[in-house]
């Protein structure tokens, strides 16, 4: 039995990686009912931007992050502020075709770059660093890292949300944008805010899933597809939602690789259109229609 | 005669190639009460999204405290001392009435209102500050939706239709505090189907039709003849 336990433990521990990949997306959509396909390239640019961070000041990929996080943040303020804002309106398409768009061009842009060899982050003796927790059950400090990280992003943004005044904000624009505005909130500017905590927890997961396995500068639709599979899961607008939803994706991934490597992403997919055709909300809705 | 706090001069407003407005002007003066009345249609809400910068307008249209504000957008108009009450309320559902207020008031504008003012005002709302702003009554929500402007401590306060779906006398009640509004400096014009109730109100009146001023005058020397003529266009 062990073995199973074991098992689900890992999912569990990935699945804080795919909610935070959840978390970035389930905020601007929540926030400015933005849709982005470009999620998953910006995951997958902070793990360059890590790469060159590392390679240039010889540091930790972890300690990196203190640079990646800040330098995704500002990207998505410009992002939102000089492009993206064009695109809100009553219409959804708009900026699902713009952020598709990006998402090419990021895709080819690190294609030119960085060639399409595989890379990945090295962080030393952390990686292989595991304790036992019970007879047989083994758990890695580097996943146990990103979960503790995962929780905290989630718990961060729940409080950031609901206890102070920019969560508020963010809220007030959510529920109704021109009225927002005639209380004296500048809606462009509070939507760049919000896309620039949402890529700069982009640049978390990023950096932690390309220390984990390799990248290439095509599977940023792979890690998007993750995100929104958690975040649909979870139900719209929760971010607790969120976690469950990453962590019942882990889960699912990893019972499916046990019965047979090949299952691991099918399982995760047939998870979600299962949850999807029983409960089409989510598990824990709160944005409504 | 002092300047005025708010001229408009020969405003026009378009939605797309429809004009609602065409060359209206109107002045408010400091601890006034201008009443803005007119059929459906006539352009009143009009009017005061563009005072409020909802709709923007030509940069000398609008002047306030003598200067212009026509072409700024509505977060810097409220940054000035302009607020809107605006029409069917619009509280915002996700925030608790506590939170509406709040967000009313996170410029930081200097001035007499707080939330202790506010709750003082209408002691209805005290005891419900942390309730969902979508499950209070009518009335109720549009005290929050006054509130809410008062917080931005507006030197002007643009009411639309305050009376929109409320029993009489919550109607009755809801008037009956604008004077302690006026006192602590702020001008209002309200917005009003209901004119009986908005001329009682307000030292000047205005009525509108088709977009232009039909009448104007001070609202307890209109002949109730004719404003039914300036209303009605007959």
């Amino acid at each position: 039995m062990t073995g199973w336990g074991n098992i689900v433990i890992q999912g569990v521990l990935i699945g804080g990686l795919y909610a935070m990949f959840a978390a970035g997306l389930a905020l601007i959509f929540g926030v400015m009912r933005l849709v982005n396909i470009a999620h998953g390239d910006l995951i997958v640019l902070a793990a360059y931007l890590a790469l060159i961070a590392t390679d240039a000041l010889a540091i930790n990929p972890l300690a990196a992050i203190a640079f990646v996080a800040p330098a995704m943040a500002a990207l998505g303020y410009g992002l939102q502020r000089g492009l993206l804002n064009r695109t809100l309106g009553d219409d959804l398409l708009p900026p699902l075709l713009v952020t598709f768009g990006l998402s090419v061009i990021l895709q080819n842009g690190l294609l030119e770059l960085f060639t399409a060899d595989s890379r990945r982050l090295n962080a030393g003796a952390i990686e292989i660093a595991s304790f036992q927790l019970a007879e047989g059950v083994w758990i890695g400090v580097l996943p146990l890292i990103q979960f503790v990280a995962a929780i905290a992003v989630i718990g961060g943004l729940q409080i950031l949300f609901y206890r102070t005044a920019l969560g508020r904000a963010f809220r007030a624009a959510s529920d109704d944008p021109s009225v927002a505005q005639l209380v004296g909130i500048d809606n462009r500017h509070v939507f760049a805010l919000a896309m620039a905590i949402s890529l700069a927890v982009v640049a978390v997961a990023g950096v932690l899933i390309a220390i984990r396995t390799n990248f290439d500068p095509a599977i940023g639709p792979a890690r998007l597809i993750f995100g929104f599979e958690a975040v649909i899961i979870g139900g719209l607008g929760s971010m607790w939602g969120t976690l469950a939803g990453g962590i019942i994706l882990g889960v699912s991934q990893a019972i499916g690789a046990q019965i047979n490597p090949g299952w691991q992403i099918l399982a995760g997919h047939l998870a979600f259109l299962f949850i999807l055709a029983v409960w089409p909300q989510g598990l824990f809705p709160k944005i409504q229609g | 005669m002092p300047e005025p706090l708010l001229e408009v001069r020969a405003l026009d407003a378009h939605y797309g190639d429809f004009q609602a407005l065409f060359g209206l002007s109107l002045a408010v003066s400091a601890g006034e009460i201008v009443a803005v009345v007119g059929a459906n249609g006539a352009g009143k809400s009009t009017l005061l999204k563009c005072i409020a910068g909802a709709i923007k307008s030509r940069r000398d249209a609008i002047a306030f405290c003598g200067e212009p504000i026509g072409d700024l957008a509505a977060h810097e108009v409220v940054g000035r001392g302009i607020a809107l009450v605006p029409e069917g309320r619009r509280l915002f559902p996700s925030l608790s009435l506590e939170e509406n207020l709040l967000i009313g008031g996170q410029l930081g504008r200097p001035g007499p209102w707080t939330l202790e003012r506010i709750y003082e005002l209408f002691p209805a709302l005290a005891e419900r500050r942390h309730v969902p702003s979508s499950a209070l009554s009518g009335g109720q929500q549009q005290m929050v939706a006054i509130g809410r402007a008062l917080m931005s401590n507006p030197r002007l306060l643009l009411c639309d239709e305050l009376s929109l779906g409320l029993a009489p006398i919550v109607v009755r009640d809801l008037y009956a505090r604008l004077p302690s509004i006026v006192r602590e400096g702020t001008s209002l014009i309200i917005v009003e189907q209901d004119i009986v109730q908005a001329l009682k109100a307000a030292q000047e009146a205005l009525c509108l039709q088709e977009g232009r001023v039909a009448l104007a005058g001070q609202s307890a020397t209109l002949s109730h003849d004719a404003i039914a003529a300036a209303y009605f266009g007959t």
